[in-house]
């Protein structure tokens, strides 16, 4: 029986292998194919290159203030029109990018990596360590999810790392959930079963079969959660908890319009669209890649 | 096939949401119809609500501000300044040495239960805080000096010589003592209502103000209606007043600018533009008290160095700032009183914008290159400081220009108070506003020694100041006070704990046919004499 | 499905114990004295340590946890620092007034979205299903804060259609008897408030309703595109009946478990979340209530308002899931 195991595990883990290479290449193919998605992909990038070349693209500085040309309509010189503190709009919108780039990615990247610790740890091991760590994540999904974030950032203090701290916990159970569910079904597998048979040391199996084949939906997922990082990044920033002035975040410069309502439209326009289309651009693109990767939705 | 349906569909939902417009427009007409009706109620918009309607268990403005209508004092404040005028108490008279007073009391006034107004109701009130605490009662204990059984308590004893006369005898003199009788904290509630209320006294107040406290529900607004038999004839005017609560500055504007409320206050100043030229719309400018400034904490790095914060001060551009964000409505600060105060010293020059001077000083205080330090922005608005964040953003503007490399930060705001009164901030923005127009409510609440840890945020401390300061409080001479005071002013301008910025105009904005409105410069006002045209 | 139902109702609780240990130990971990910020900037010291010990706040941790925990198995939920009324008492209407608004929103994004998410499906790939679905997908990648300002500055300001904020007229307040003001104001049959409620709830609702709206009508779409596609359907065509019969009655039936599912959760997810929409709005709701707590450090409130919002949210999921479980949709083909 060991002798059989040992004979077929290589076997299946090449098979394995080659099956997650198809995978990706198949969906890459899939992908292409997806026009909406490509539109997701280009304003995804679109931003990424503002965020790159930002110096080069801003007509002025963020800190230029001349309170001379305070709430200036959009104009020739100032595309997008001028804040109260005379500050070119236009300049401030494409450094915002930066910053919102910036803390959606990291608290994705954040969430996803204890998220997945978390899911691996409760999957694989299972018994009471999955029941604490399922407890865990029953008890921060059952918080309203802003309440939760505000509270995080009462206590370490409102500013954009601490903002970028609190979205990073309140995602950690999507991903730890999507881990665990996805280790529980991969561990049922035969080639897993073999490899244990066989001896393989649990972290060589965790880190060399399963993160891989996790890797799909994580993706997905991740995508799809930087959309949302963003948003509430930005409310944070709105109710004066995220980034801190004279940061160009595009929450924060909302907040501050909304005291020129009236006066100022477009101080409240461009960084809400900006906000609306990078979201709009990671939602498109996540949505892609789950036609793409997920193959219960293949079918 | 297909498309005709599609068609059909959506001919018919346009014709649902026609429907629905058409609904709208009908529901307009029928809302702004009473309009047209004489006006008798007033509502005022304001940021926050009361905590209570006892005046004597708050320090909170909010509380204040509504039970100033409700209750009176024996004395009240006229109306433009802290000067004083008869209210409750008709006469008086101060005895040589200044330790009694004797008031002759108003006759036939009544609280709003019914029950008499006498001497015996004001022995009640004294008597009752004076054996409360600080928790009960906490602006009795720090405007006379403490509690019954407290050495540093200044009335020795309150007694009714008769029924419309009262006698106030004090173990020292105290200056201030008549406009410490005047403050809205003071005022003199039922004794049979507070009997049978008790501790829901707040929530259930009796008074003889102009109007009778009807209803209030938390966070959205206090009801009040007119005292019909109040002791002043033909007032109040108004049948109802109205305190609703709207936090956001901007829209309790558009609330006021859409008819939803009649009054409003703390208008932005930046502001002003859009109620300019327009017929319907007042501005009221409410006399300054207050002083907002930049805290350098004085036990912290660079700042523990005079020349440092003297080299802060003169990197400052006031009026800029005052320009941008005040949109002019206030005048620079140079100390840390606002001048309409009496021992305010303008024989003081203020530091001017220098930023050769300032580098000067900060390389000769040892810091050529200039340091980074943290600038605390309010994250809240305040009447000294509508927006702190943006001052903020204009002074690290300011001092980078000399090298000082300033970094925001901001907290919640009870947070924020918290760390600071711990001295962990190096500078800070913060203000206050007076409560009785007195020099003692500025100069040693918010900068003597005995202050560090409640209200000198600085944790400046001078000896010499210590003993002007606490001379000042006993000295019944005018002269002799104010003279004391001017001095304190210069010893602090010196020491520069703070930057002083501004003395800002509170802003109100109403309809244009609010008459006999005076915004009381410590922003309690009474709206006995208020009226629509 | 009897034992499934106990064993879920008794997995409520840890998580119910767990999260009023992390809310307790979280709010307290917020610098700032409760005693201290409601005596305000102007309290003596001793004003604050008195109230401090008069609230019980100066006692050891555990001793107040119990405390508290003792009280809510009592039913109390605690008394507000700041009112010093029970929060069980002043909490319905706040709850209320977020019932409202979120019931409104869900209506408006139930009637909106399953029909576009129906027609969309029915012609598929027409220019409607390919409009409706960006329109939901920039539905969700709407920052609701923003969507609430500009229909501030267009309907409410530039237009002076709708008033800004807040639930009923300062002029003509409402007389509560439920708190529910739609209902409130019908019981006592005043139609000019009727009208009035309703005006101030048309643009929070509506932006409230965009995201929920949007994943309604995503999950229908796919839900019935499934269902159309089954030969049971094609066999009902074939048998002549009307296609807009086919679709609203027979498809909608069977694809309308996975609808009810999302409809379940965004209900619950808008309780909880409706904090910036009640922000721009001036919306007295349960967020506020708890977001302005946060800043007087009322705890009790805090505390027990997290836990109701929790409470409800946990019980709405439940059902969704029990119903899940109790429906099995292939059973009813026929």
């Amino acid at each position: 029986m060991a002798e059989l195991a040992r004979n077929q595990a290589p076997v299946s883990v090449r098979q394995e292998k080659e099956e997650s290479v198809s995978l990706w290449k198949e969906g890459w193919r899939s992908f292409k194919k997806n026009k909406i998605a490509l539109v997701g992909t280009g304003i995804v990038l679109f931003f990424i290159l503002l965020a790159i070349f930002a110096p080069l693209l801003a007509p002025y500085g963020i800190n230029e203030q001349n309170l001379s040309l305070r709430l200036q309509a959009p104009s020739k010189e100032h595309l997008f029109g001028t804040d109260d503190f005379g500050r070119d709009i236009l300049s401030r919108v494409i450094y915002g990018a930066r910053i919102s780039l910036w803390v959606g990615f990291f608290s994705v990247l954040g969430s996803v990596i204890v998220g997945s610790l978390l899911g691996i740890v409760a999957g694989y091991y299972g018994r009471w360590i999955d029941g604490i760590i399922s407890r865990i994540f029953d008890i921060m999904l059952a918080f309203p999810s802003i309440l939760l974030a505000i509270g995080i950032v009462a206590v370490l203090g409102p500013s954009l790392q601490n903002a970028l701290i609190a979205i990073a916990v309140i995602n950690i159970p999507n991903f730890g959930r999507l881990i665990r569910s996805r280790v529980l079904s991969i561990k049922q597998e035969e080639y897993i079963m073999a490899a244990r048979a066989i001896g393989m040391s649990d972290a060589r199996i965790l880190f060399h079969h399963i993160l891989p084949n996790s890797m799909a939906p994580i993706i997905v997922q991740g995508t799809l959660a930087i959309a949302t990082a963003i948003i509430e990044a930005a409310a944070l920033g709105f109710l004066g908890l995220g980034a801190q002035p004279p940061n160009p975040e595009w929450g924060t410069m909302l907040a501050s319009s909304k005291d020129f309502l009236t006066q100022a439209p477009w101080t409240m326009v461009f960084p809400g669209l900006a906000i609306m289309l990078t979201v709009l651009g990671f939602n498109l693109m996540g949505d892609g890649l789950r036609d793409a990767l997920d193959p219960r939705m293949k079918s | 096939m297909k498309k005709k349906s599609l068609t059909a569909l959506l001919a018919f939902m346009l014709a649902l949401s026609m429907a629905l417009v058409g609904c709208g427009k009908s529901e307009k007409t029928s809302g702004s119809a009473k309009e047209g009706t004489a006006q008798s109620t007033l509502v005022y918009g304001r940021g926050g609500d009361s905590v209570s309607l006892d005046p004597a268990t708050v320090t909170d403005g909010e509380s204040l501000k509504v039970t100033k209508n409700i209750f009176d004092t024996l004395l009240d404040y006229n109306d433009n300044d802290t000067s004083i005028k008869p209210a409750l108490a008709e006469k008086w008279d101060i005895s040589k040495d200044g330790l009694t007073y004797t008031f002759k009391l108003r006759k036939g006034v009544k609280f709003h239960d019914g029950t008499d107004f006498n001497a015996e109701a004001v022995v009640f009130n004294f008597e009752r805080w004076a054996n409360g605490n600080a928790d009960k009662f906490p602006y009795y204990g720090s405007m006379f000096g403490g509690y019954k059984n407290d050495e540093s308590h200044v009335i020795k004893e309150v007694k009714a010589l008769d029924d419309y006369t009262v006698q106030f005898v004090l173990k020292r003199p105290q200056a201030p003592f008549l406009k410490n009788l005047a403050m809205p904290p003071f005022a003199i509630a039922s004794p049979a209502a507070v009997k049978k209320y008790g501790d829901k006294f707040g929530e259930n107040p009796v008074g003889t103000g102009p109007f009778v406290f009807k209803e209030w529900k938390r966070n959205e607004r206090i009801v009040l209606e007119k005292n019909k038999d109040y002791w002043m004839n033909g007032y109040p005017k108004l049948n109802q007043l109205i305190f609703v609560s709207i936090p956001d500055n901007s829209a309790r504007l558009n609330a006021l600018l859409k008819g939803e409320i009649d009054l409003m206050e703390d208008l932005n100043p930046t502001d002003l533009k859009q109620l300019e030229g327009k017929k319907d719309f007042q501005i009221f400018k409410r006399p300054s008290m207050n002083v907002g400034y930049v805290g350098l904490t004085v036990t912290r790095g660079p700042l523990k160095n005079k020349l440092v914060r003297q080299a802060l001060n003169y990197a400052v551009d006031k009026k800029a700032i005052i320009d941008a964000f005040y949109a002019g409505q206030a005048e620079p600060a140079k100390n840390p009183m606002p001048p309409s105060i009496p021992g305010y010293n303008d024989a003081i020059q203020d530091y001017p914008f220098d930023l050769e001077k300032a580098k000067q000083l900060l390389a000769q205080a040892g810091y050529p290159n200039g340091f980074e330090m943290e600038l605390w922005a309010m994250p809240v608005p305040r009447p000294y400081m509508p927006d702190g964040k943006k001052v903020a953003e204009a002074l690290q503007a300011n001092f980078a220009k000399i090298g000082v490399k300033a970094k925001i930060v901001t907290y919640e705001w009870a947070t924020y108070l918290d760390k600071a009164a711990k001295g962990e901030a190096d500078a800070f923005l913060l203000g206050w506003t007076g409560d009785n127009g007195d020099a003692d409510n500025f100069l040693y609440a918010l900068l003597d020694k005995d202050s560090i840890g409640s209200n000198n945020y600085t944790y400046y401390s001078n000896d010499e100041l210590h003993k002007i300061l606490v001379e000042a409080q006993t000295v019944s001479d005018e002269n002799q006070r104010n003279e004391l005071y001017k001095k304190a002013q210069e010893i602090i301008k010196d020491d520069a704990p703070w930057i002083p910025l501004v003395h800002s105009t509170p802003l109100l904005a109403g309809k244009t046919n609010i008459k006999g409105f005076n915004p009381h410069p410590t922003g309690s006002d009474k709206f006995t004499k208020v009226e629509f045209q | 499905m009897f034992a499934y139902t106990v064993r879920r109702v008794f997995m409520v609780i840890p998580v119910l114990l767990g999260m009023s240990l992390v809310v307790f130990f979280m709010i307290r971990a917020i610098p700032g004295n409760p005693a201290q910020v409601i005596l305000g900037q102007k309290a003596t010291k001793e004003a604050v340590a008195a109230l401090t010990h008069k609230l019980g706040l100066d006692q050891p941790w555990y001793v107040q946890y119990v405390k508290y925990l003792g009280g809510l198995l009592r039913g109390d939920l605690g008394e507000s620092i700041r009112t010093g009324t029970a929060v069980s008492h002043e909490i319905w209407p706040y709850l209320a007034a977020t019932l409202e608004l979120s019931l409104a929103a869900m209506f408006i994004a139930v009637i909106i979205g399953v029909n576009a998410g129906i027609v969309s499906a029915w012609f598929q790939n027409s220019w409607f299903d390919y409009a409706a679905m960006v329109l939901a997908l920039i539905g969700v990648s709407m920052p609701i804060f923003w969507l609430g300002l500009m229909e501030q500055w267009i309907f409410a300001i530039h237009l002076d259609w709708l008033p800004t904020a807040g639930r009923e007229e300062v002029r003509n307040p409402i007389e509560p008897i439920t708190h529910l003001y739609l209902i409130d104001t019908l019981l006592q049959g005043n139609t000019e408030q009727f009208v009035e409620v309703l005006q101030h709830l048309i643009l929070p609702s509506v932006a409230l309703a965009t995201i929920p709206m949007a994943i309604i009508a995503r999950i229908t779409r796919s839900s019935m595109l499934e269902v159309m596609k089954s030969d049971y359907v094609r066999t009902a065509r074939a048998k002549g009946l009307s296609m807009f019969w086919v679709v609203y009655k027979h498809s909608l039936k069977n694809a309308i478990i996975p609808v009810l599912t999302v409809i379940g959760l965004q209900t619950g997810l808008l309780l909880g979340g409706a904090i910036l929409t009640e922000t721009i709005f001036s919306w007295p709701g349960i967020g506020r209530y708890i977001y302005d707590a946060i800043g007087y450090r009322d705890y009790p409130v805090i505390q027990s308002g997290i836990l109701v919002v929790a409470t409800i949210f946990i019980f709405i999921n439940l059902i969704v899931d029990l119903l899940y479980a109790a429906i099995d949709p292939r059973i009813k083909y026929n």
